[in-house]
Parts: C-alpha cells; structure tokens; sequence
C-alpha cells in the first residue's frame, strides 16, 4: 500500500515537471525578444529542476537507510545550488544585453 | 518504474529541441546563450534519470552537480565576455 503511494507521488512529481519544462521551451521559442525570452527561461526552468528533483527523491523513500538519506539531501543541495544559480546568470545575461546596447522590443507603429 | 523513468527521460531529450533550436537560429549571440542554458538546466535533470536507470544514483548525483555548476560558470564567463561588443542590436535585424 506504501508503494502504491510513494509511486503515485513520484509519477505526479515527474510529470508536473514535465510539463513546466516544455512550457519553459515553448515560452523561449515564441517570445518576441531577447528579454522577454528570458523570462520563460529563468523562471520555469527553476521551477521543473525543483519538482522534478522532489518526485525521483520521493522515490528513494522505498528503502529508507542512511546512505539514502544522505543521497536525497545531496540531490536538494543540487536544487539548493540551482536556486542561487540560476537568477544569476539570468541577471548576468540581461546585463550583458544592455550593456551592449540591445533595446527592448516594443510594439511597431501602423505605417502612415 | 524503469520503464517510465526511461520514458520521461525521451520527453525530456524531445524538450531539448526547441532551446536548440533558438541555439542554432538565434538573431543575436545572447539568444543562443539563454538556449544553451536552457539546455544545461534539463540535462542536470537528465544524468539523474540515467542514474537511476543504471542503478548507480550516487555516483550521478555527483556529475549533475558537477555539470550544475559548470553550466553556471560557462554562462557567467560567456556573458561577462560579451559585455564590451557592440552591434547587438543592427544584427537582432539582419534577419
């Protein structure tokens, strides 16, 4: 009955994750501009790493042990690490942008 | 379990294609580097699936972190590198 469970949570963990991913690819191919690329990018790619690490250490609950443990709180320091990782570079990135002089998209005027 | 560990895993190298796209086609050099990040982000994932596919979780969580940070650094040195050049915003047109 435990199990049914544990691989019920993983199943659900993995597939939100999932689906954060592709919406993050989706989001970097369609959006007008640099900038706004970014957006997609650097949040929901966060945010599936995170679900998507929380369903496989889920998983590892089927047998609990020391070296388990271990290995799961290993696996959130990786998230942990992607966390303060992450909006970095993106800060990073965005200030190489305007920097080198890259204006932001803006809606383009009728022809007169 | 494996079996739907494996096929997440596909999902995830069908997902890689569209940040590769924006890779090869990007307008300016910044776009490739958003898509090359974005890339590095799925694949951390990817090496623990690979782990638990082989068994061996714990020597992969050592190499996703290790691919973690160096997909960090590559991104900051690429965009502290790109600061000084000019243009970026002629070539965003060229298209």
């Amino acid at each position: 009955m435990m199990h049914i469970i544990i691989n019920i949570l993983s199943v659900f963990c993995l597939l939100t994750g999932l689906i954060f991913f592709i919406g993050g690819a989706v989001g970097i191919m369609r959006m007008p501009d640099f900038y706004s690329r970014l957006h997609p990018a650097g949040k929901l790619d966060t945010l599936g790493i995170f679900t998507m690490v929380a369903g496989l250490v889920i998983y590892n609950f089927h047998h609990l042990s020391l070296g388990v443990v271990l290995l799961s709180i290993k696996m959130f320091l990786i998230v942990f690490f992607v966390f303060l990782a992450s909006p970095t570079a993106t800060h990073s990135i965005v200030d190489a942008g305007m920097r080198a002089g890259l204006r932001p998209w803006t809606k383009k005027k009728e022809k007169e | 379990m494996i079996y739907f560990f494996s096929c997440i895993a596909v999902g995830l190298c069908l997902t890689m294609i569209l940040p590769l796209y924006r890779c090869l086609m990007g307008p300016t050099v910044l776009d490739r580097l958003v898509g090359v990040n974005a890339i590095g982000s799925k694949t951390v994932v990817l090496l623990l699936l690979i782990g638990y596919l082989y068994g061996r979780v714990d020597m992969f969580v050592d190499i996703a972190l290790a691919y973690a940070f160096l997909n960090f650094v590559a991104v900051l040195a690429a965009s502290r590198y790109f600061h000084k050049r000019k243009g970026l915003y002629e070539e965003s047109f060229m298209e």
